[in-house]
């Protein structure tokens, strides 16, 4: 009998134990303000950030000590240049900028929201997204701080705001633009054939074909392969042949679903882009035949250009980052892109891209750093501190001369021209269904051999009523 | 105590780990020290005591959420609309959804057969042979490389360059084509092979997994009956059709239904590969695809449940014959 009391007590004793070590532990961590592990300073290029005026974050209060995350499908090599650019905020604010980039970003931002674990601020790379955050989650998603929305107003033109805009609240303010009508070639391969830049679309045509009879390499090179994303930049290809053979009206028809998705017009376009990326006898330079296409990574699918296997690659901008190391971009270096040419004589339409700056938490340093991200200051920091280039901004309070390439000057020109018609990408402002779903793998089905029809077709079938 | 419920950094993380273990250990001891007090208590109450936490971490964290897609199922994409079978309607009468469940069809169908009849047909060859160690070993390194490992190895066998004046081939199998005088082939996209090219990294993982335990089982059969075989005259193939594999069908069942588990859910090698596209896309993956990327939460829903219902009966088949080769022993 002994026995068994003195195991009772063991065991009541051991009960004890695990439970008082459980308290303890609990007691000793319970420190409320127990400061969260520093960053590390970032690596980007040191910059005086003595630049910025920063009175504009008083209004604010003291924020010394707070901390930001931002959640976003940024990821090296341009986070190096983002984070770069908060360095000058941080040094004004006392707050420190905690970045998390993901290349699973889209898919997991939904389930964080979903889960109740919103980061305080995320980058949406289209208006579709923000859409259906403001329509499944509207209790998530705050509305614009008042200091940004008079930075917009004041930096952006009406067009770009809309973008940032659901039922007539503004949410998210534009951070990056992307301009995507450009066509990748070398200039030095041109200048030894004698080819000059094309002005208008038939000149274009006319020099592929000039290629195409001369040349022992195919004129133009593709590559639509983009791990679950596949299909993208092909989307790229129609909405910008869209917006030369149908126009601008018809392109906006088109992506608000007025027109249906195989209205003749946009077969039309369909046709057209066809007309190269459907032509063996034009593609797929050093990549195979037309189906290669749809397994070329869009990354290197331009790299042919520095072999001399291929003369034209259209691409956006920010192609521009994706060149190997030591590829010099300049009208007279490497590599250098010309605007995709139209045969329109009133206007000059740029496919765009962008992302947004949205918010899920009103604390007033989230609000703060919003309103920085929105700022010419912040404009004009990026670009400092960006000097491989590959960034560019629809913010008017950005000063060309701080972009840090040629290329990223021609770029804003663009964008900034006078005939210029900005068309925000069209897949990006369709329902997720199309627009990340049956577009992307219409595309894929098309270059590997299904007629134009039945992909328009398919895709409008899937257009959700 | 914030850090607690929102750890931010890894030092947090494991902190909560260690407390949630500490706290697991505590309850765990005073249900256990509360059921060991009394004397003579019903049987099913100590029993209680020891399953009764992991039944209920069971039912929180398999069972409700199961249910919880089940109901999803019968609603629009996010969720705030009856629309009853709708989803199962679209699942199983757009031809886009009908391709998927074909070529899953043709995964289940091919993918565990062929394992197991190469693992089996292997395991014999190898039986009792000088290398028996060493080709086993061979063949069985595959199961230790991940899903999507395999992928990316094999994506590179496959990779296709185009047969021309300063292109170099890099896929292992179209070198083999050009150095053969064949023009070389994009595997990955030609329907309906490219699901076979997909099927094969599959086989070629669980191949590894079929000869093990076929090959244990090969070498439990009794001796006498080998004997009593032979001096019936029976040789060659007559002795491995008619010994051999009775006497391991229950064996060679469960490596047919296990594969097939997981087979269904064939997720990586396909996202992997070709991420679905070229009329590869399977039900595993095209559910992905619906939650995460279409944001459809009714139709994913809706997929996972039909993949559920498939493997039921593999399971309660694959049970069975567990517990009867069990009986045999």
């Amino acid at each position: 009998m002994t026995r068994t009391t003195t195991t009772a007590r063991r065991r009541g004793l051991a009960v004890l134990a695990g439970g008082a070590s459980l308290a303890l532990l609990l007691a000793a961590c319970s420190d409320p303000d127990g400061d969260a592990p520093s960053e590390s300073e970032s690596s980007g290029d040191a910059m005086s950030s003595t630049s910025i005026d920063c009175s504009a974050y008083d209004e604010f209060g003291d924020l010394d000590g707070t901390t930001v995350n931002i959640y976003t499908s940024i990821v090296e090599p341009e986070q190096a240049t983002q984070e770069a650019s908060y360095d000058a905020f941080e040094e004004c604010t006392g707050v420190t900028i905690a970045y998390e980039g993901s290349r699973e970003f889209e898919a997991q931002l939904l389930v964080r929201i979903q889960a109740g674990n919103a980061p305080d601020i995320a980058f949406l790379p289209q208006p579709g997204l923000l859409n259906t955050i403001v329509n499944d989650y509207p209790d998530a998603i705050q509305p614009a701080p008042d200091a940004t929305v008079a930075n917009v107003d004041e930096f952006f033109s009406e067009t770009w705001k809309g973008y940032g805009t659901v039922d007539g609240t503004f949410y998210a303010a534009p951070l990056g633009a992307n301009a995507k009508s450009f066509v990748w070639y070398s200039p030095s391969m041109f200048a030894d054939a004698g080819y000059e830049v094309p002005e208008t679309w038939t000149e274009m045509m006319e020099l592929t074909q000039t290629i195409a009879d001369e040349q022992e390499t195919l004129p133009w090179c593709a590559g639509v392969e983009s791990g679950d994303a596949t299909g993208w930049p092909g989307t790229d290809w129609i909405e910008d042949v869209v917006l030369r053979t149908a126009g601008p009206d018809v392109y906006t028809q088109w992506y608000t679903h007025e027109i249906p998705f195989n209205d003749p017009q946009i077969v039309e376009a369909w046709d057209t882009t066809g007309e190269i990326l459907k032509n063996p006898e034009y593609v797929n330079a050093g990549l195979g035949g037309v189906d290669s296409i749809a397994t070329s990574p869009w990354t290197d699918a331009g790299f042919p250009i520095l072999d001399g296997n291929c003369w034209l690659h259209r691409a956006a901008n920010f192609y521009q980052t994706q060149w190997p190391s030591g590829t010099t971009v300049a009208s007279d270096g490497d590599v250098f892109a010309f605007y995709l040419p139209t045969d329109q004589t009133d206007i000059k339409p740029v496919l765009g891209g962008g992302e947004f700056v949205a918010s899920f938490a009103d604390r007033p340093e989230v609000q703060a750093f919003q309103t920085y991200l929105s700022s010419a200051d912040w404009a004009n920091q990026k670009a400092l501190s960006t000097p491989e280039g590959g960034w560019v901004s629809a913010n008017t309070g950005l000063d060309p001369e701080n972009l840090q390439t040629e290329f990223d000057q021609l770029a804003w020109e663009t964008l900034a021209d006078e005939n210029a018609v900005i068309a925000f990408d069209g897949s990006d402002l369709m329902p997720g269904e199309v627009g990340a779903g049956t577009f992307w793998t219409g595309v894929v089905d098309w270059l590997t051999g299904a007629s134009t029809q039945e992909v328009v077709d398919r895709i409008e079938n899937s257009w959700p009523m | 105590m914030s850090w607690l419920l929102e750890p931010s950094g890894v030092g947090e993380k494991f902190l909560v780990m260690f407390v949630a273990i500490l706290l697991f250990v505590a309850v765990m001891s005073l249900i256990l020290f509360v059921v060991d007090r009394p004397k003579r208590i019903p049987n099913w109450v100590v029993a209680l005591g020891f399953v009764g936490l992991p039944l209920a971490f069971l039912l929180y964290g398999l069972v409700r959420p199961a249910l919880i897609t089940l109901w999803n199922s019968f609603f629009n994409r996010n969720s705030t609309e009856f629309v009853g079978v709708d989803n199962y309607v679209t699942a199983f009468t757009q031809p886009q959804f009908q391709k998927v469940l074909l070529v899953t069809a043709a995964w289940v169908i091919l993918a565990p057969l062929l394992s197991t009849v190469i693992g089996l047909v292997y395991a014999v060859l190898v039986d009792r042979t000088r290398f028996e160690k060493l080709a086993k070993a061979l063949v069985f390194i595959p199961m230790a490389i991940s899903m999507v490992g395999a992928s990316i190895i094999w994506g590179f066998v496959y990779e296709f360059r185009p047969d021309q004046a300063g292109i170099q081939q890099i896929g292992l199998l179209n070198q083999l084509l050009v150095w053969l005088g064949f023009p070389p082939q994009q595997f990955l996209i030609g329907q309906p092979w490219n699901t076979g090219f997909l099927i094969v990294v599959m086989i070629w993982i669980q191949t590894g997994f079929a000869m093990t335990v076929l090959s244990a089982a090969i070498k439990a059969i009794p001796d006498d009956i080998v004997e009593a075989a032979r001096l019936d005259g029976l040789h060659g193939m007559q002795m491995f059709r008619f010994i051999t594999v009775p006497s391991i069908r229950p064996a060679l069942v469960v490596v047919l239904t296990t594969i097939a588990m997981a087979t269904l859910k064939a997720f990586d090698i396909v996202r992997t590969m070709t991420g679905g596209q070229f009329g590869t896309q399977v039900v595993a993956n095209e559910f992905y695809t619906q939650a995460f990327r279409q944001n459809n939460q009714g139709l994913a829903a809706a997929l996972a449940v039909v993949l559920f219902i498939l493997v039921i009966p593999i399971i309660v088949y694959n049970v069975g014959q567990m517990r009867k080769a069990e009986d045999i022993r």
